[in-house]
């Protein structure tokens, strides 16, 4: 097994881990917003509480979601180790002018996964926590009883900070994707002339999409606004 | 016209360096930017100053030995190799500031010189095919598809200036490396030794303390032979197979 850890621990190794646990964690964002859209029935909650229930007891999702929490911790593990390691290979005097060619996005993913990262903790603390370990109460739907979460939500985004916080940090996720969804498929070596303009423009579009319905629903929420 | 330098002075490998300023009022716009440090060595001489140590060797372009970080670029404002930037490119009475490339793996011998012999222990790690002596084959006796050639070509094109890790925020040595293992992994010739030299050169990549690539392609931007990033995504597919495939374990 010589062969598998050092595979693992050269810098291409490394890479390979993170372009595979983005694009995973991007395949979950999508997932998740296609959930959360549910916010926004004018039902009174009812297919949003009866989705959370959902989600928080099948086993395979439940099996999912751990894998999903290994898989951000491996993200921000090994970004933490790469980063270390490109730091210290610019040696020990920097440049005095850098005049830099690159994207201000593709040159920032650290600072914007930080950013991410502390969102991350906000929002678990907000909703993922308050699901599993707080006093949530009960409605009944056709006789069983589900947690009333959508008006956790609902409550939450009655404040302007928090919804402010929300959209701000989706506008952060936006520019981390804008470059990680390219990055990613670059690192895993599917760069093609035949399927690059179609890479770049999903990478795009799910950078610019996704953020956005994301954003619009502590909005909507905020001003009252239903939909379907 | 006028100009000032402001030059990165460094006596040995371990010695604290300064920037040095000097202002010049007698360059031709036509002059190199290699003749104008040239003037700046002769003045210096006739002083009895030490003068600049940078490296150049061809002057043509093609050999990769020239090698300063100009006003924030690798070769300075333009995509092209230092000897080949002309003062035309700069304004009457401007400030330039030149560095040597700043990386763990390329340390500084003197002045705006630096040690890049860790490109060459990557070289000798793989970048080569092993040919047995005998009859000379025919010419173009192994047909190569054309659009192969061209690729091998434009990779083989790289003169290993360094330049990409000049450029690169993280002093990676991946287009270098990338383009140094297409170029071979394209063609024909290169196959008996494809697995092994992609692992071995990766490794010698990874030992030599170069950073990850991140993929800003701020490389390809200051790349003086146009070198693609498309290498970087092949050879990240020549490493992963290999890894997965080669008797290397």
């Amino acid at each position: 097994m010589n062969w598998f850890t050092n595979f693992f621990s050269s810098t291409l190794g490394r890479k390979l881990m993170m372009a595979l646990t983005g694009l995973f964690l991007i395949l979950f964002l999508a997932v998740h917003l296609a959930g959360n859209l549910q916010l926004l029935k004018s039902d009174g909650g009812r297919a949003f509480n009866v989705y959370a229930h959902f989600m928080t007891h099948n086993p395979l999702i439940v099996t999912i979601s751990v894998v999903n929490f290994a898989f951000i911790a491996i993200h921000i593990i090994w970004a933490a180790i790469l980063t270390r390691r490109n730091r210290a290979a610019r040696g020990p005097v920097g440049y005095a002018v850098t005049n830099n060619s690159s994207s201000l996005t593709s040159r920032n993913m650290g600072i914007l996964g930080t950013l991410i990262l502390v969102f991350i903790v906000i929002h678990l603390r907000s909703f993922w926590y308050e699901t599993h370990f707080g006093n949530i109460p009960l409605v009944d739907y056709d006789g069983s009883p589900v947690k009333d979460l959508f008006t956790v939500v609902d409550v939450a985004y009655t404040q302007l900070w928090f919804v402010v916080l929300y959209v701000v940090s989706m506008a952060i996720v936006g520019f981390h994707l804008y470059h990680g969804f390219g990055s990613a498929f670059q690192t895993l070596g599917l760069n093609h002339v035949k399927y690059n303009p179609a890479i770049r423009f999903i990478g795009v579009a799910f950078s610019i999409v996704v953020p956005v319905l994301f954003a619009l629903i502590p909005i909507l929420m905020f001003l009252d606004i239903t939909i379907g | 016209m006028k100009i000032t330098l402001k030059v990165w002075r460094q006596k040995s490998k371990d010695a604290k360096g300064e920037f040095k300023t000097y202002p010049l009022d007698h360059v031709s716009q036509d002059m190199s930017f290699l003749e104008m440090f040239d003037v700046l060595n002769n003045d210096l001489v006739r002083k009895g100053e030490d003068p600049v140590a940078f490296d150049h060797d061809c002057r043509e372009g093609i050999c990769g030995m020239c090698s300063m970080y100009i006003n924030g670029r690798p070769h300075g404002p333009l995509q092209t190799t230092t000897c080949q930037l002309h003062m035309r490119t700069f304004k009457d009475g401007e400030t330039i500031t030149v560095e040597p490339w700043r990386a763990k793996a390329f340390p500084i011998i003197k002045d705006l010189v630096v040690d890049r012999t860790s490109f060459e222990r990557i070289q000798q790690a793989g970048g080569y095919i092993s040919v047995n002596t005998g009859g000379v084959p025919d010419a173009n006796e192994i047909p190569i598809p054309k659009i192969d050639a061209d690729k091998a070509f434009d990779a083989a094109a790289c003169i290993g200036c360094g330049a990409c890790v000049a450029a690169c925020k993280n002093a990676s040595a991946m287009l270098f490396v990338s383009a140094k293992v297409s170029q071979l992994a394209l063609l024909p010739q290169g196959q008996p030794e494809r697995k092994t030299r992609v692992e071995n050169m990766v490794a010698q990549m990874d030992a030599e303390d170069f950073g990850a690539c991140t993929n800003t392609l701020a490389c390809e931007a200051e790349c003086p032979k146009g070198i693609s990033v498309t290498n970087i995504a092949r050879m990240n597919r020549e490493y992963f197979s290999a890894k997965a495939s080669s008797e290397n374990a």
